[in-house]
């Protein structure tokens, strides 16, 4: 059961990517279209995630917002890892003082929990998808930097570097064929998980009213939207957030599996 | 007249693997029995299966300790036996204590489980099993973690935590691997003593040597069974078995120079040559050179005024114990340090003294193997994109390997997925690939069952003669140095205390040092 | 690399940690200089008259003078270095300023939404602490369903959204059963979902890391020759296997609380508690430029005390960490 996980994990990104790149094909209707009629439907046949204040279909504008949703997710994590990348391996391979000033420079960063440094960076730059995308990757950053370091110290020092050295190999040869594909390795991991957890993140900060706003099509700007009626219409913000949940377990079960792969190999 | 202990057809199992079958054996009081053999043999899971620890299935028709049956005991009985009647003395000491606890309390704890001592009384008792074992500063020690002894000092620890209740059987696996020559004959000793005062000793070891010291009888197994078993002088003397026969054969321990270990042919034809060993006058050319070699880590002193000259196909060896400086005199002999003072030279031309850039081209003439040679392989190449890169082109892979003894298809492999013996040939592959002058080998085989190790260091010798390799060759091993060498370095604390000819130093050693080591050296009788 | 004989650590005299706790010390003031100034100048960063905020925000009808007035109160009309120099003094006598929006002192505030987050993420902490806890145990006895049960808890954790787990929990145990209610009252039945939802991602992160320290340790040589010795299951996990787990686990204490606190901003909201969190998120919402500073300024300094606690913790579990 447990090498299956992963495999459930790929099918349910394979069905979040027909989402994004292909929603008609998932759910025909238009996700815009207003029903002032039939707002604030539950759940039924006809409208399976029922429908919103402006009468909109929910289970439409889940499917279609997926695409935007996953952008947001994928930006936001090509920023945390890059930044990371480039703070990580300057404090890994620089000298001495270039790894002291960059730590310090990273507790700082970690000295803001979480949240709070998406919540500083939006304070000053006003709420939005944008600068939520942004801050999301911001926040996330000093983390993995702290990981690709250490995974650059490690491998620094290990034997076989000091093996190419005795065989004759430049700085040069050993960085890029031994030193990097082998940091690269434990990136591809990081970067699975983090999608998911850019998604849930952004979400999050879309949910208390600080990324995108209704009304597009996107999962958080439902959910900023549903807030208000969080208990007498529940559906509202609950399947937009089941969405946000199945990109992150299925993310992370694919996340997970590379994990365990890499280390029975 | 019943025995102690009393075995009979036991075998083990873990799912379908069978890995002990059939074996049988008696222990009476006081006395020691051996079971010897390499790593997959057994011993080990036969030795756990008189505590009921091996974590697979036992059967045996007599597995008895004293009147209680280990088969058919519950759990409540087993405990009791642990630590108790039973003592467990395992190998690698740095991980048999928790390295979160002071080890006075590892030693405490069968006192707390089966006696009926107060706190203050086993504090007592603590100090008194350790100055039993012979550790100094006692108290100190107790409250000591296992990260702050020396590996003799655990060792020991480990023995007065097993003898705490005064078992009448103690259990050794391996109990002197990784010790040093001169603590491994004080252990030694100390176990003696232990069966002199009346203990019965089971003692698990793949050395034939530690085992002729000590054990009256021997067992000898292979893949879950015993192939001979009989008294140690006997079996020793007049081996039947061919597994033991070869197993004798390849101990290195006294034997000579050039001498093959194993009876497989050479991998490389002989060249008519003149005998190996005596120089000739056009080969004396000096490859590798050292001068006063000194280099510092803070106030520590690694290497104090070393030196040293190596000729074109002879073989140095370097022996001491840990901390004599061997491996830091390598890494400056391979330039990965920089010494503090004094110089090596390569083939005449200064070789520390000089930038990385100019050292760089000349690298391909010296090479080097280490103990560990699994963690000297990037861990996402295989086998073949090693040994390509080595060479410059995957065209003499193939050949390459089948000059270490490898066959052609292992090309595809990956490292971690050979044996420890194979891992070292793909590492002698690398190493020659690029048709060096000298091979730096530090501690090779140390690792490596006795049988692997003597295929290795026949493949090392048949090497040496076809490519006219010059080796420096460091071990703590005395015997596998005396057997690889021309001439030796004895080294003590980062200074050489002796050097010469092998034969010289070890037929007559001037310094105290090099004595008392060679006197702490087992040899098979 | 081979050390002699003699020279191991820490054997001998045990070195005073003073010398070590001043370098902490002087570490978190660091820090948290560090951090006000980063904030402080973050702040500065944002477009807009800061005065226009003071007075209500964009779209304002105060007049001219009331601008002039609001500058000069709150010393905005200064260069920015003296402003700052001014915001460190005051800093340091322990005055963070007054709110724009709610025309209070930042302490003030701060001081009065203190206790209730820090109750919950205590309260929480402690929560997580022994589901993780129960968890590993019962991983530890072996069997497929506890391992299969704390994986599933560990993703589950890594995957779901603070607001989605409250929004679920009010569905099922609120709206559903009516045992607890929606919005949070005085009391601690009004803790219950709150604590639900910060605890459980939190555990699934604890569990995992303990779960695997505890199959280390349990599988390691040492437990071999302690059962070798006639310990028990029991002995071998309370006397080895759990000091072995804590370790891990208490390295994270300072990321989750960092997670607590980011948590909390959630929590508070959806449950309609008073706390930082919901302080600082209608401070963000309404540019509210003192009371964020204030926020962040006392969340950082927990942080740098929570960091240096686990510190101290450490190495009281591990000894081995006391020598370097």
């Amino acid at each position: 059961m447990r090498r299956l996980l992963p495999w459930i994990g790929i099918a349910a990104l394979l069905f979040l990517l027909i989402a994004a790149l292909a929603p008609g094909l998932l759910a025909p209707a238009d996700p815009l279209a207003i029903h002032p009629t039939q707002s604030f439907r539950a759940p039924s046949f006809a409208h399976l995630f029922g429908t919103d204040e402006s009468g909109r279909d929910i289970f439409t504008r889940v499917i279609h917002g997926t695409g935007a949703s996953l952008l947001i997710g994928v930006s936001a994590t090509a920023i945390g890892i890059g930044l990371a990348l480039v703070f990580g391996l300057l404090a890994g391979l620089g000298p001495r003082w270039l790894d002291f000033g960059t730590t310090r420079f990273l507790e700082v960063l970690f000295a803001f929990p979480g949240l709070l440094l998406a919540l500083l960076f939006i304070v000053v730059y006003g709420p939005g998808v944008v600068t939520s995308t942004i801050a999301v990757g911001l926040a996330t950053a000093p983390g993995y930097a702290r990981i690709i370091r250490s995974r650059v110290l490690v491998v620094r020092r290990a034997p076989y570097l000091e093996a190419a050295t005795v065989l004759g190999r430049s700085w040069w040869f050993r960085l890029w064929r031994h030193l990097l594909p082998n940091v690269a390795g434990s990136l591809f991991v990081l970067v699975t998980l983090g999608i998911g957890q850019s998604i849930v993140w952004a979400s999050s900060l879309s949910y208390l009213g600080l990324g995108a706003v209704p009304p597009a099509a996107e999962w958080g700007a439902m959910l900023s939207a549903g807030r208000t009626y969080l208990t007498s219409f529940w559906w509202m913000t609950f399947f937009p957030g089941l969405f946000i949940m199945i990109s992150a377990v299925a993310t992370t079960l694919v996340g997970r599996g590379l994990q365990e792969r890499s280390r029975d190999s | 007249m019943t025995a102690l202990v009393s075995v009979r057809d036991l075998s083990v199992s873990f799912g379908e693997t069978k890995v002990v079958s059939g074996i049988s054996f008696d222990i009476e009081p006081g006395q020691c029995i051996a079971i010897v053999g390499e790593s997959g043999s057994g011993k080990s899971v036969t030795a756990r299966a008189l505590l009921g620890l091996t974590g697979g299935t036992v059967t045996a028709s007599r597995l008895r300790f004293d009147t209680t049956d280990i088969a058919d005991a519950s759990p409540r009985q087993l405990q009791r036996l642990r630590g108790r009647d039973i003592g467990f003395i395992s190998q690698g000491a740095l991980v048999a204590l928790d390295p979160l606890r002071p080890v006075g309390r590892e030693i405490a704890d069968p006192l707390r489980l089966h006696g009926s001592l107060s706190a203050a009384g086993r504090q007592a008792r603590v100090l008194d099993l350790l100055t039993q074992v012979g550790v100094p500063d006692p108290a100190l020690r107790a409250s000591q973690r296992p990260d702050e002894l020396s590996g003799g000092l655990r060792q020991r620890a480990v023995i007065a935590s097993a003898i705490a209740m005064q078992p009448r059987l103690l259990i050794a696996d391996e109990p002197t691997t990784a010790l040093d020559t001169t603590v491994q004959a004080g252990i030694l000793d100390l176990l003696e003593r232990l069966r002199v005062e009346g203990a019965a000793i089971l003692l698990i070891s793949h050395d034939l040597a530690v085992v002729s010291r000590l054990a009256s009888h021997l067992l000898v197994m292979s893949t879950g069974r015993v192939v001979e078993s009989g008294p140690t002088q006997r079996v020793l003397a007049d081996p039947q078995h061919p597994y033991t026969r070869s197993l004798i054969a390849a101990v290195p321990t006294g034997r000579p120079r050039f001498s093959r270990l194993t009876s497989a042919p050479a991998a490389e034809p002989v060249p008519t040559d003149p005998a190996p060993g005596e120089p000739t006058s056009f080969e004396q050319r000096e490859v590798l050179a050292a001068d006063r070699l000194c280099k510092r880590f803070g106030s520590l002193r690694a290497v104090d005024d070393v030196s040293f000259s190596l000729k074109r196909g002879r073989t140095l060896g370097i022996v001491g114990e840990s901390g004599s400086g061997k491996t830091t005199l390598a890494r400056l002999v391979l330039a990965l340090e920089r010494p503090e003072s004094g110089d090596v030279s390569l083939l005449g031309e200064p070789w520390t003294d000089v930038p990385e850039s100019a050292r760089r081209a000349r690298r391909p003439r010296i090479g080097a193997i280490y103990q560990d040679a699994l963690s000297s392989f990037d861990p996402r190449w295989t086998v073949g994109r090693i040994l390509a890169d080595a060479l410059g082109g995957a065209a003499g892979v193939p050949v390459l390997l089948e000059s270490v003894g490898l066959s052609p298809d292992s090309a595809g492999r990956r490292p971690r997925h050979l044996s420890g013996g194979q891992q070292q040939r793909v590492a002698i592959a690398r190493a020659i690939a690029p048709r060096p002058d000298i091979l730096v080998c530090d501690e090779p085989v140390s690792s490596l069952d006795v049988s692997v190790q003597a295929q290795v260091l026949d493949l090392l010798d048949d090497l040496q003669r076809s490519l006219r390799l010059s080796y420096l060759f460091i071990s703590h091993d005395l015997g596998v140095v005396r057997h690889m060498s021309d001439d030796v370095l004895v080294m003590r604390d980062g200074h050489v205390v002796e050097s010469g000819p092998t034969g010289a130093v070890f037929g007559a050693p001037q310094h105290e040092y090099t004595k008392g080591l060679i006197a702490a050296t087992l040899q098979l009788p | 690399m081979a050390l002699p004989v003699g020279a191991l650590p820490g054997s001998g005299a045990r070195r005073s940690w003073v010398p070590w706790a001043l370098l902490r010390l002087g570490g978190v003031a660091f820090v948290l200089w560090a951090v006000a100034t980063v904030t402080f100048f973050a702040i500065r960063l944002i477009p807009g008259d800061p005065a226009e905020a003071i007075l209500g925000g964009p779209g304002s009808q105060a007049s001219a003078a009331a601008f002039a007035q609001a500058r000069v109160d709150y010393g905005l009309d200064q260069p920015l270095f003296v402003q700052y120099l001014q915001y460190l003094g005051r800093m340091l006598r322990g005055e963070l300023g007054t709110s724009y929006a709610l025309k209070q002192p930042v302490i003030a505030i701060v001081g009065e939404n203190l206790g209730g987050t820090l109750l919950l993420a205590v309260v929480s902490l402690i929560v997580a602490a022994a589901i993780a806890l129960a968890l590993a145990a019962w991983s530890a006895r072996g069997g497929r369903v506890a391992s299969g049960v704390g994986w599933l808890l560990e993703v589950v954790a890594a995957a779901i959204p603070h607001f989605w787990l409250a929004i679920s929990l009010i569905l099922l145990f609120s709206t559903t059963f009516g045992w607890f209610p929606p919005v949070s009252v005085p009391g601690p039945l009004g803790l219950v979902l709150p604590v639900l939802t910060l605890a459980l991602p939190l555990s699934g992160f604890l569990a995992q890391v303990m779960r695997e320290s505890i199959l280390d340790a349990m599988a390691s040589p040492f437990v071999l020759a302690a059962r070798a010795r006639g310990e028990g299951s029991g002995g071998v996990f309370w006397r080895h296997a759990l000091r072995h787990a804590a370790i891990p686990a208490i390295g994270l204490a300072g990321w989750a609380f960092g997670s607590l606190i980011s948590g909390a901003v959630v929590v508070e909201t959806i449950f309609a508690r008073p706390g930082l969190g919901r302080s600082l998120l209608s401070a963000v919402q309404q540019r509210d430029v003192p009371l964020v500073l204030g926020v962040v300024l006392v969340v950082a300094l927990g942080y740098m005390l929570v960091t240096t606690l686990t510190d101290v913790a450490d190495r009281l579990v591990d000894p081995r960490l006391r020598a370097s």
